[in-house]
């Protein structure tokens, strides 16, 4: 019995943690080159910044509202990463996020903020809307009607 | 006469224009008063021997700015003795987030014995007329005949986590530079931290 609920506890652990990837900008990069006519809402965020928080289920109800559409929000914490297991991990099932989220692992901040974007100070939340025609890039937080006119008008 | 007339012209609207903006490394720094977390006004000006000064925008609450505050207070451990002292000023509204009250950083100080000031900047003017964006964001200053001027805007370093083993010290190596008459070789970097907590309405 007690080798039942392990098992089941290691498998929850491990859903758990596959829910939150590390990614590398070359590979954001490399999915977007792949993405076809899909436009990515690419959230900069972390469980330390409050309003990143106060703004995350908005972009729950974008990605929700575009469910059939080639849209796809992707949530990238920018937590540090010994933070992985013991924050963003418990944030995210805490929260029931249901959107694709990773936690940047890029050891130079001077670096990825610049190749994210150059007018990007660093602060966040910060929002990234790209697809093949179009790349625009936002320092600020979003309402929910913000985020569903942003994404109509980005041309 | 024309032409000192029309360089205060063009000094005053460019420094009018550089006040929207916030400043950029080798603009002249206005100088403010504001209010200590001891109740009394401090001013860059109340520095006689000053060479120079680490204006620090950090507050109570930002997790980044937390992890850097022994780093801010080893700063000017090491600094104001040599001449640049820091200055921290905490550009978050406390009607927007509480905890970023006056009384709270009052605590803060005291809990962590800061040996800066530590001044509140009701209103966000001398933010807005800095530019700083995020906690922590530093401007280090050099005192020149022309006033106070900006040397280097940024990062306190690369290594927010300190588990960085290539850590680069931004405003340690720029204050160094300074201190012998150089030039800040890296003048301006960037770094995540929390954004600026306005006032509302």
């Amino acid at each position: 019995m007690r080798i039942f609920f392990i098992i089941c506890l290691s498998l929850i652990t491990y859903c758990a943690t596959a829910q939150v990837r590390l990614l590398k900008l070359d590979e954001l990069d490399k999915r977007i080159a792949n993405g076809k006519d899909t436009t990515y809402v690419i959230n900069f965020w972390a469980t330390w910044c409050s309003p990143c928080v106060a703004e995350l289920p908005n972009f729950e109800k974008l990605r929700l509202a575009n469910l059939n559409k080639p849209v796809k929000v992707l949530l990238v914490s920018l937590d540090f990463k010994s933070k992985l297991q013991k924050e963003v991990v418990p944030f995210v099932l805490n929260n029931k996020i249901n959107a694709e989220v990773f936690l940047l692992n890029e050891p130079d901040q001077q670096q990825y903020i610049e190749r994210i974007d150059k007018k990007w100070s660093g602060a966040i939340p910060a929002t990234l809307f790209v697809n093949k025609k179009a790349r625009r890039f936002y320092e600020k937080e979003f309402t929910e009607t913000e985020l569903k006119n942003t994404l109509l008008n980005l041309k | 006469m024309k032409r000192l007339i029309l360089m205060a012209f063009m000094l005053i609207s460019g420094f009018a224009f550089a006040q929207t903006e916030g400043y950029k490394v080798g603009d002249v720094v206005k100088d403010f008063s504001l209010k200590n977390v001891n109740n009394k006004m401090v001013a860059l000006a109340d520095y006689k021997d000053a060479k120079g000064y680490i204006v620090v925008f950090t507050c109570n609450t930002c997790p980044v700015a937390k992890a850097y505050q022994e780093r801010i207070s080893a700063l000017n451990e090491t600094y104001a003795v040599k001449g640049y002292p820091v200055v921290a000023i905490n550009p978050n509204d406390a009607g927007a987030v509480p905890d970023e009250s006056f009384q709270k950083m009052q605590a803060l100080a005291s809990e962590k014995k800061f040996n800066f000031p530590y001044l509140l900047d009701p209103d966000h003017l001398v933010t807005k007329q800095f530019g700083a964006t995020r906690t922590p964001h530093v401007f280090v200053l050099g005192k020149t005949d022309k006033g106070n001027v900006v040397e280097y805007i940024g990062a306190i370093d690369n290594d927010p986590e300190e588990a960085n083993s290539t850590k680069v010290e931004y405003v340690k190596n720029a204050v160094n530079e300074l201190s012998i008459g150089k030039k800040p070789a890296i003048a301006s970097t960037k770094a995540v931290g929390c954004s600026i907590k306005w006032k509302k309405g």
